[in-house]
């Protein structure tokens, strides 16, 4: 890696700017597309408020999950054990809930996930062991104390079971009064662009979990943290040139365990939000590999909270597309990315990236084949919707991506250059 | 005496392990309230002929799944997905299996090539993705786990058929199949007849890391990536090659089972023994022997596990927590027996520089 010194944070700021005004640029397109789809294929429910509410709830674990690996991975560490301190989470959720309410299940959730999160610390910063290896081996070691403590908690508890906790209160949800109910009416019309939007703004206001609003909290808050104080410049230059920043005196060490740990605890409670909000209790195997889909999140948001935050609502809509009327909505959508692969097709041919080009090309014209062969799509195939998401949007994205330059690297004290 | 004391620190950090590892499982247990004294009773209980046949057979599939992680991780390549190449290879055999194409052994023999290719052909997404497109394996591999299952599931649907609770594919032809082999006449488990499958890939991991050009390349780029390409790697080629070869390798661990016991593919398949060969490979240290011995604890330890529930009230779960911990502090004794090596290394290299006299040659 030849990247010289890390970029001031004062040089980042631009582009950040830049390309959150692009972000809005591609919503509009968006919606107006996704609206067109529904006009012209009926399918209704893809941009139904259920929709939309369904696929805010599955973002956010996987914003948080992502979250926690920007943290990490800004200081230097690749998490792989996301979705074992997701885990975690989900169990600590799971417990304290039962037994103390739901903000001490939030706070016990982060608890056990920066436990995982300080184990990977212990691994990767103190023993210097190579991150992937301690981030499958975490995933292990979670998997395996989540079940068995699982059995040794919850059995015999009322509706609870040795995979299973009992059924516990859900996280208070918010509504605006008069907008609320404004926005449904508005939303049933069908108008063209006018109903989705109102179904856009009634998720907002409408039954909006405190837990969403924590986390966006969270995910805005790490921006300004990480972009905008002094604690985010060092532990980013511990990303970017750890000798550097141990040349100028930041305690490289201490700054990665940090991040590491507060990384699990973000995890942690993703795997709260799975736990209390987009279900109704700690069950085995809950998180599914949405540690991961969020560690593919926050690549394709380019190590930028706000990035993070738009891969996992891409995600989070495909999970709930394929959840409301999957065969159908998941057809739909079908339509959208064959179209918008050719389109990508052929603004790659412009600008004279031929493999490229052909690649998208190839894949949007099987897509659409596809469409307009079928009526709906099987359900294992809805199933595999958000991976596939995944794989496209990171072989489309990936060029333009631009990972902390010491990544994944070794580091030790004293043995800069 | 210096061999020795090599040897003597190779084997120290495993031991290490294993010891860590026990405690904290006691720890565990003592925290849920389980009793950590009929925990080792069961687990230490010399295994009876029926449950040592079952180690050796589950101990040679995670040894092939171990060697298909390890050709990754000898150059950097973390190919985290076997479990879905084993699953799509697995699927793919026994349906070409079922078709009998050919007669007899020449079947298994085919079906076993079929396998591999299939195996290498769903890595090879994975594998062209990272060097066209910038897409780290990692990731990559995790997801096509997933599409994998939610594909076989469909082909499983449109191929097979119903058998009471599980969809399964037709049964191969009973002239390809590899009887058992009868190790106690007590048991009622038969040996895997293709447990010597296991035995060749090893031996074929060996000579090819060892004795070959490509095998050369590939540590060379494990070690340092910039020197391998300087001395005229193709990282690119090497990155291809070694996934589609992990794939393949991923391919074979479905095979004894296949055309020992299961004879189809059906939706009760073994899972997670990709991720459990990534933990062996791991535990073996990427060495060919290593991860034989990885492979038979692992076994050894998911074998003993079974009965926990029945004799000594503990959930069997507690096993995953051991095989977990073992393998983070393997990987983290590993760590701090290499850089105790390093400074005797160093302290030699100083001592031999500062001894008096013409011999200034230096041995380390």
């Amino acid at each position: 890696m030849t990247v010289s010194a890390p970029e001031s944070s004062a040089a980042l700021v631009k582009p950040t700017a830049a390309r959150s005004y692009r972000i809005w640029i591609y919503l509009a397109v968006l919606v107006i597309a996704l609206s067109t789809t529904r006009i012209f294929t009926g399918a209704d429910d893809i941009t139904s408020s259920g929709t939309l509410r369904a696929a805010v709830i599955a973002a956010i674990p996987i914003a948080l999950a992502g979250l926690g690996g920007l943290w990490s991975e800004r200081a230097g560490v690749v998490n792989i054990g996301l979705e074992g301190m997701m885990i975690l989470g989900t169990l600590g959720a799971g417990y304290f809930t039962y037994h103390y309410g739901v903000w001490v299940g939030l706070l016990g959730a982060a608890v056990f996930g920066a436990v995982g999160g300080a184990l990977h610390a212990l691994a990767t910063v103190t023993f210097g062991v190579d991150h992937i290896v301690s981030g499958v081996a975490i995933n292990i070691i979670a998997l395996g104390v989540a079940s068995f403590l699982a059995e040794a908690l919850f059995t015999g508890l009322p509706g609870g079971g040795p995979t299973q906790s009992p059924s516990l209160d859900r996280p208070p949800t918010i509504s605006v009064p008069g907008l609320s109910g404004w926005t449904e009416s508005l939303e049933d019309k069908g108008w063209f662009l006018v109903s989705d939007l109102a179904a856009l703004l009634n998720v907002v206001v409408s039954q909006l979990s405190l837990f969403t609003l924590v986390a966006l909290v969270l995910i805005f808050g790490t921006g300004w943290l990480l972009w905008r104080t002094p604690f985010g410049l060092r532990l980013r230059s511990c990303g970017e040139s750890p000798s550097a920043a141990e040349t100028l005196g930041v305690n490289v060490y201490r700054y990665k365990f940090v991040a590491v740990t507060m990384s699990g605890a973000l995890a942690g409670m993703g795997g709260a939000f799975l736990a209390l909000v987009a279900s109704s209790g700690y069950q085995n195997g809950q998180t599914g590999g949405r540690g991961y889909i969020g560690l593919a999140a926050m690549i394709f948001g380019n190590w930028r909270p706000t990035g993070l935050l738009t891969g996992s609502l891409i995600f989070g809509y495909t999970d709930a597309a394929r959840l409301r009327s999957g065969g159908e909505s998941v057809h739909a959508l079908l339509l959208v990315l064959s179209v918008a692969l050719l389109a990508i097709a052929v603004w790659q041919l412009i600008r004279g990236a031929r493999l490229a080009a052909v690649l998208a090309a190839v894949v949007g014209g099987l897509g659409l084949t596809w469409y307009l062969r079928t009526d709906t799509i099987p359900g294992d195939f809805t199933q595999m919707t958000p991976y596939v998401m995944t794989l496209l949007v990171l072989a489309l994205a990936s060029q333009q991506l631009r990972m902390p330059a010491a990544d994944g690297q070794r580091y030790r004290r004293g043995e800069a250059g | 005496m210096k061999t020795l004391q090599r040897a003597g620190l190779a084997l120290a950090a495993p031991v290490l392990a294993l010891v860590v590892a026990g405690i904290i499982t006691s720890l565990v247990l003592v925290a849920a309230g389980d009793d950590p004294a009929a925990f080792w009773e069961t687990m230490l209980a010399w295994p009876e002929n029926r449950s040592l046949v079952n180690i050796i057979n589950e101990a040679s599939v995670l040894y092939l799944s171990g060697l298909a992680a390890a050709i990754g991780f000898r150059m950097n390549l973390f190919n985290i997905g076997v479990e879905g190449q084993y699953r799509v290879a697995t699927f793919v055999a026994a349906y070409f299996a079922a078709q009998a194409f050919l007669p007899g052994y020449l079947n298994t023999v085919a079906t076993i090539l079929v396998a591999m290719l299939a195996g290498a052909a769903w890595a090879g997404i994975a594998a062209l993705l990272r060097v066209t497109r910038g897409v780290s394996e990692v990731i990559s591999t995790i997801m096509l786990n997933a599409i994998a299952v939610s594909l076989v599931a469909y082909l499983l649907r449109k191929v097979g058929s119903r058998e009471g609770q599980t969809i399964v594919t037709d049964t191969v032809p009973q002239s390809g199949w590899i009887p058992g082999i009868s190790l106690f006449p007590d048991s009622v488990t038969d040996m895997y007849g293709l447990v010597f499958l296991a035995v060749l890939a090893g031996i074929g991991f060996s000579v090819l890391l060892n004795r070959t050009r490509f095998g050369f390349d590939l540590r060379a780029t494990g070690h340092s990536e910039s020197a391998a390409v300087a001395s005229g790697v193709d990282v690119k080629r090497m990155v291809i090659y070694s996934m589609l070869l992990s794939g393949a390798v991923a391919g074979l661990i479905g095979m004894p089972n296949l055309f020992g016991v299961s004879h189809n593919y059906g939706s009760t398949i073994q899972t997670g023994i990709g991720f459990a060969g990534i933990a062996v490979a791991l535990l073996g240290r990427n060495h060919p022997l290593g991860i034989a011995a990885g492979a038979l604890i692992f076994a050894y330890l998911s074998e003993q596990a079974n009965p926990l529930g029945i004799l000594a009230g503990i959930s069997p779960e507690i096993i995953a927590v051991t095989q977990g911990v073992v393998v983070l502090c393997v990987v983290i004794a590993y760590e701090v027996v290499r850089r105790y090596r390093n400074k005797l290394e160093q302290r030699a290299v100083a001592e031999a520089l500062e001894a008096p006299g013409p011999s200034k040659e230096v041995t380390a």
